[in-house]
């Protein structure tokens, strides 16, 4: 046998279980939530028949219908992209700024800010329950300091969402600025030189210089930030009283809607995994608009 | 007219400074300051937490002593570093060893292989928990160990980055080896490897926070107490636990910590790791 030949063998032996394992645990799977999401599934029941696309009928009803759950999930879920990416985003980029700019301690304020980071959403959801509690809650003892009456936060549908919003972009905002950061130390210090001898203020520097340059990093965090939003579960489960998503589903989300329907007493896992479908198809959209937008920034 | 040049004023900080540090300054503390209130609160006597005020007037372990001795938190602590540590191992070995295929190898069907693992990328994890949940039940791995972990063994993300890591090592050094008779897995194993530890440390150390922290995969997969991993448990605790919130708090301040003191530790490999990589847990 010839070396190359050899070489050859090696790599297929060396392939042989990750391949078998990416096959059966990724591809298989995707492959099966499509054939679920078409069928009458519950794992209980023996005959699991195909239902001529009525789990995706159902969907859209649901979407239809303003009153139904599954339609207010989906609202809730674009209201956190909407709301909370943008939040995050500029937030980050103000801190990643900052941090550019000082001299000292930067080490220090970067791991402060990584620290809810790599804390679990679980145990960060439970603490900020209990800052928001209505009567002892730290959030009620500051607003009382300013003469403010007590706020329900989670317990109020009306400021439910912005509540747990607010967790889920402070749990995120150490990752949007360390890759802010990198992306702002990645910009050469002749551009900004170059402006400032031609007499650029403050502003037209970052429109002019930081913005453009960062644009890679942008529109990175950007497409990250919002699949992140899509895919919101956690926080929610464990922010709201019965784990349902309330005060009247004010909170709930695409996830916790598949997780119910799968899981819950209905075991309606044709209907979760048409959900997820559409959830597949929306990340997907956004992941191929992003490859057509960083493609074109190579030419320039 | 003074023509004479004068350095800018040099004494203390420039404004800009001052309030660089003073914004930056009140983010931090808005970072910390839940986790003060955390260990504050999980430090409470239960008549204590319904009164207004932050820090405890007469602190008391008790909270920690009921947690440890009536839950089944060790339990908990124990799946979830079990579960991590074995996830993390075969990561660290498989991502290594199909990145450096993808990376020094050359055979047919190598552009197909690697598009295979790298379109699993696009599918989200909530799209394949039900399938999972399917073949765990039909495999009898529900409420196992193997059951909870199965799903990451070896993950796409690490597979690439470990390819990018693998081309930093020279094609001389690995034919030299050959040249030596050294077989292939020796190779890999004794003079490709230990090159590129930097970046094998940082999709363990990653590997190892994601999964400490995975929430929706282990809900699932877990019915039983006895096998749930740490974040379940405290959510099933503290949802049991009503409003006792000087136990929650013990709880989460349990949970959190260890985890913290290694990250306060490893803090330099992890952030640059994110910085570099983008990894996300």
């Amino acid at each position: 046998m010839t070396l190359k030949n050899r070489r050859i063998l090696w790599a297929y032996l060396f392939l042989l279980i990750p391949l078998t394992f990416f096959i059966v645990v990724r591809t298989g799977p995707t492959l099966f939530a499509f054939d679920i999401s078409l069928r009458n599934y519950n794992p209980m029941a023996a005959d699991k028949p195909y239902n001529d696309f009525a789990n995706f009928a159902r969907l859209f009803k649901d979407l239809a219908d303003p009153d139904h759950v599954t339609r207010k999930a989906f609202e809730n879920t674009f209201k956190y992209v909407l709301i909370g990416m943008p939040l995050q985003l500029s937030i980050g980029l103000l801190f990643a700024m900052l941090l550019n700019t000082i001299r000292r301690l930067r080490t220090l304020y970067r791991v402060i800010y990584f620290i809810p980071f790599v804390t679990s959403a679980v145990a960060v959801a439970w603490v900020w329950r209990s800052l928001y509690m209505p009567d002892f809650g730290l959030f009620n003892l500051i607003l009382e300091l300013f003469g403010v009456p007590s706020q329900r936060f989670l317990l109020d549908p009306a400021q439910s969402l912005p509540s747990v919003t607010a967790v889920v972009v402070w749990q995120g905002l150490g990752y949007v600025i360390i890759i802010f950061l990198a992306g702002l130390q990645g910009i050469p210090e002749t551009f900004y030189e170059a402006a400032r001898v031609d007499g650029a203020n403050r502003w037209k520097i970052f429109t002019k210089v930081t913005l453009p340059l960062l644009n890679p990093t942008l529109v990175y965090l950007l497409v990250l930030q919002t699949i992140a939003f899509l895919r919101m579960f956690a926080e929610v489960v464990n922010l709201s009283r019965q784990g349902d998503g309330g005060p009247v589903n004010s909170t709930t989300t695409v996830v916790l809607r598949v997780f119910r329907e799968s899981f819950g007493s209905s075991l309606n896992m044709g209907y979760g995994a048409a959900i997820t479908v559409m959830l597949f198809v929306i990340i997907m959209t956004i992941s191929l608009v992003q490859m057509r937008l960083t493609q074109r920034q190579v030419e320039y | 007219m003074d023509l004479t040049y004068s350095p800018p004023r040099r004494r203390g900080l420039p404004t800009p400074q001052i309030v660089a540090y003073a914004i930056l300054t009140l983010g931090a503390l808005a970072m910390v300051t839940p986790f003060i209130w955390m260990v504050a609160t999980s430090f409470k006597s239960p008549g204590e937490i319904l009164q207004p005020r932050f820090l405890p007037e007469d602190p008391t372990g008790d909270n920690y002593t009921q947690v440890l001795t009536r839950t089944l938190f060790p339990q908990w602590y124990l799946n979830s570093l079990v579960a991590a540590a074995i996830s993390t191992a075969s990561v660290g070995f498989f991502d290594s060893l199909t990145g450096y295929v993808f990376s020094k190898f050359e055979f047919p069907g190598k552009r197909i292989a690697f598009i295979l693992v790298l379109a699993t990328l696009m599918v989200p994890t909530e799209m394949l928990v039900i399938p999972w949940y399917v073949m765990a039940q039909q495999t009898s791995l529900v409420d196992t160990t193997l059951g909870i972990v199965f799903p990451g063994l070896i993950t796409a993300t690490g597979v690439f980055l470990m390819r990018q890591a693998f081309k930093s090592v020279p094609d001389e050094l690995l034919d030299a080896a050959r040249i030596d008779g050294m077989n292939e897995f020796g190779i890999f194993s004794t003079v490709a490897w230990p090159l590129v530890m930097p970046s094998v440390a940082a999709i363990c150390i990653f590997n190892f926070l994601g999964n400490w922290n995975a929430y929706i995969w282990p809900l699932i997969v877990t019915s039983k107490r006895a096998t749930m991993t740490l974040p379940i448990g405290l959510a099933f605790f503290s949802s049991e636990a009503g409003s006792a919130w000087n136990l929650i708090m013990a709880g989460a301040t349990l949970s959190t910590v260890p985890l913290l003191t290694v990250f306060v530790f490893l803090q330099r490999q992890i952030i640059q790791g994110v910085a570099l990589t983008g990894m996300k847990s």
